[in-house]
């Protein structure tokens, strides 16, 4: 007590008026910076290359914006879609009890990423030259035909053309979505194993199947460590997209873009025309994939981010922390 | 331990009504080490048995083994007059189904030494979550023989209410949609409990419950557990706590090297242990 009264009697000593610190770096960083940006700007504005009025023009054009909503968002969408779906299926069969399940998962991983996606979208592309049909029925018939000695048994129930079914763009959304799925299922083995043992075993000792814990305890929390990589899986498959030339896909943002940049040999205005289509396309994934992390931090993140928080504020105003309500 | 049944032999033992827990020479291994060296052990109903024992002496593994998380190498355990994990049919052993065994596993709640609750669900959610999956699958079931829907809503409800009233009896009717994380871990202990009973178990296993506590939370735990005991619960409970073993427990069993070295009334253990590594044990932990 008697400290507090002479610390309240004293007097109040004068605020520090120091002379900061100077930081002379940061003007000389600034300046340069400046010199190069207007650099950059007048280059923009006075290089004929750029024909900023001829690319304006074009690249708002139906095909091109065909191309974009088909070959990219579409593609994008469904590739991602069927990699998210079947590269957990693999990662929930590579952390199986059964070896043979295990096994074929690991091959498949191991397969699809070993060949690079533009060497795989080009032999998918191709891949009508293996089969002029493909066809569903018993297999190995003709073989067994001749076992039994009838001539060129057929049994088959049903079949395509290939040309009808893989057109350029189920080649290359087949090629895409494969490989995606390899990724991913990487992506979701790690995010399933990070998930604390104990909470399978909780979710066992309470009566619930393997599928049960998986779908309602193990994922939902792998979700947390699996979503930040699928945002940039997702942005990644964006960009691919333009490598569906090679399948090819012609109702594709870049195959468009580089057509028109072909036929009229105005080929760098097109360029820069797809940079700013990607740019916009992936600022806008970047939104989306801030709200789903928001959405699977639940019950660690924010609120408990915000808790303790709250807990250091209330120790330093000498508070009780546990009086803290959440 | 009057009669024997040696393992493998034909036959279930002859149903005894009030035991709830009978283990018999059970061993188990991981890889070549042996942890448990044949365990025989009998739980009355309503009866509790505090486990004690020295770190690494198979404590945890027992009674893990007791709801199938881990299976056996060799021995029997009966819950309730039923063979775990296997069916017997003459002197052959079929193990169960996937189905099955959580069948059984329902049927036994569990407590952790580190609580376990879904960290993305709320306290409530914790709680309705397996009684919820169970009624789901049930009106799969009746779905199958055609027979008429359940009133959905109000069944669902019932789950809930239940689970707001276990959560009630532990003490947290005010902290139902607070996450894990937003609870002590006395509370979070508690929730536990609440989680395993909503499952209407008619054996409780305690691994440990009150170790990752801070000394002021023990209490609030412990209490939960004597009101369990007091309704008559049949439990089996792990612990270092010698004041719970002397004041709850029915039986009092000492685990040493994957064996039972000494078990009888826990008061009488505790005062005069017989064996020379339970007197060492308990030494140092009293
Ligand atoms: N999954 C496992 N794989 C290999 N060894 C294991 C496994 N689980 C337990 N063990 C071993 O079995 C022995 C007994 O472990 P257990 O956890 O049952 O002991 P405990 O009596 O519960 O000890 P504590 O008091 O430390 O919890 C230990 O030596 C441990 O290393
Ligand atoms: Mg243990």
């Amino acid at each position: 007590m008697t400290t507090d009264q002479v610390t309240t009697e004293r007097a109040r000593p004068e605020p520090i008026r120091a002379v900061p610190v100077r930081h002379p770096g940061r003007w000389i960083t600034v300046a340069v910076l400046g010199v190069l940006t207007a650099m950059f700007v007048h280059l923009l504005v006075t290089n004929e290359a750029f024909n900023w009025s001829f690319m304006v023009d074009r690249m708002f054009r139906p095909p091109i914006i065909e191309g974009l909503l088909r070959g990219t968002v579409l593609m994008t969408v469904t590739a991602m879609l069927i990699g998210v779906t079947l590269g957990v299926v693999i990662a929930v069969m590579r952390l199986s009890e059964n070896p043979i399940l295990r096994g074929v998962a690991w091959l498949y991983t191991w397969f699809f990423r070993a060949v690079p996606r533009l060497v795989l979208l080009a032999v998918f592309g191709n891949i009508g030259i293996l089969w002029s049909r493909i066809e569903f029925g018993v297999p190995f018939d003709t073989q067994l035909g001749q076992l039994f000695g009838i001539d060129n048994l057929q049994l088959r129930l049903f079949g395509f053309s290939s040309h009808d079914i893989l057109t350029g763009f189920m080649a290359g959304l087949l090629g895409l979505a494969l490989s995606e799925a390899a990724y991913m299922a990487e992506i979701v083995r790690a995010g399933i194993q990070s998930v604390d043992q104990g909470q399978t075993e909780a979710a066992q000792a309470l009566g619930m199947s393997r599928g049960q814990l998986l779908r309602r305890v193990v994922l939902p929390q792998a979700m947390r460590v699996i979503i930040p990589p699928t945002g940039n899986e997702t942005i990644a498959m964006l960009k691919d997209t333009s490598l569906l030339l090679y399948v090819p896909v012609s109702v594709e943002l870049f195959f468009q873009l580089d057509a028109v940049g072909n036929r009229t040999f105005k080929i760098f205005p097109m360029y820069v025309a797809a940079c700013l289509w990607y740019l916009f396309l992936t600022s806008i994934l970047l939104v989306g994939q801030y709200f789903l992390e928001r959405h699977f931090g639940k019950g660690y993140g924010t609120a408990g981010r915000a808790r303790l928080r709250l807990r250091g504020v209330a120790a330093e105003a000498g508070g009780n922390p546990g009086e803290v309500k959440p | 331990m009057t009669e024997l049944v040696i393992p493998g032999q034909a036959g279930a033992p002859e149903a005894e009504s009030d035991l709830m827990v009978r283990a018999e020479q059970v061993h188990k291994s991981f890889g070549s080490i042996e942890v448990l060296k044949g365990i025989d052990l009998e739980v009355r109903t309503g009866q509790v048995c505090c486990l004690l024992g020295p770190s690494g002496s198979g404590k945890s593994t027992f009674l893990r083994c007791i709801n199938h998380l881990e299976k056996i190498n060799a021995g029997r355990i009966w819950v309730d007059g039923e063979l775990i994990g296997y069916r017997q049919r003459g002197d052959k052993l079929y193990e169960m189904r996937e189905k099955e065994v959580a069948a059984q596993r329902r049927a036994i709640g569990m407590v952790f030494q580190r609580f376990n609750l879904f960290p993305h669900k709320t306290a409530l959610e914790n709680v309705t979550e397996a009684p919820l999956l169970v009624r789901r699958e049930k009106r799969a079931e009746v779905r199958e023989q055609a027979a008429p829907l359940l009133g959905r809503r109000e069944k669902r409800a019932e789950v809930r209410e239940r689970a707001a009233a276990l959560l009630e009896r532990v003490g947290l009717g005010d902290r139902l949609h607070s996450y894990p994380s937003q609870l002590s871990g006395g509370q979070q202990q508690r929730v536990a409990i609440a989680r395993a009973l909503a499952m209407q178990p008619k054996l409780m296993l305690f691994d440990e419950p009150t170790s990752a506590l801070d000394p002021e939370l023990v209490g609030e735990v412990l209490d939960v557990m004597k009101d369990l005991a007091r309704e008559g619960m049949t439990m089996i409970v792990v612990t270092h706590e010698i004041g719970f073993a002397r004041e709850v427990g029915d039986s009092l069993v000492f685990m040493d090297g994957g064996v039972v070295v000494e078990q009888g009334n826990p008061r009488e253990v505790i005062a005069a242990p017989q064996h020379e590594r339970t007197k060492a044990f308990l030494a140092k932990v009293l």
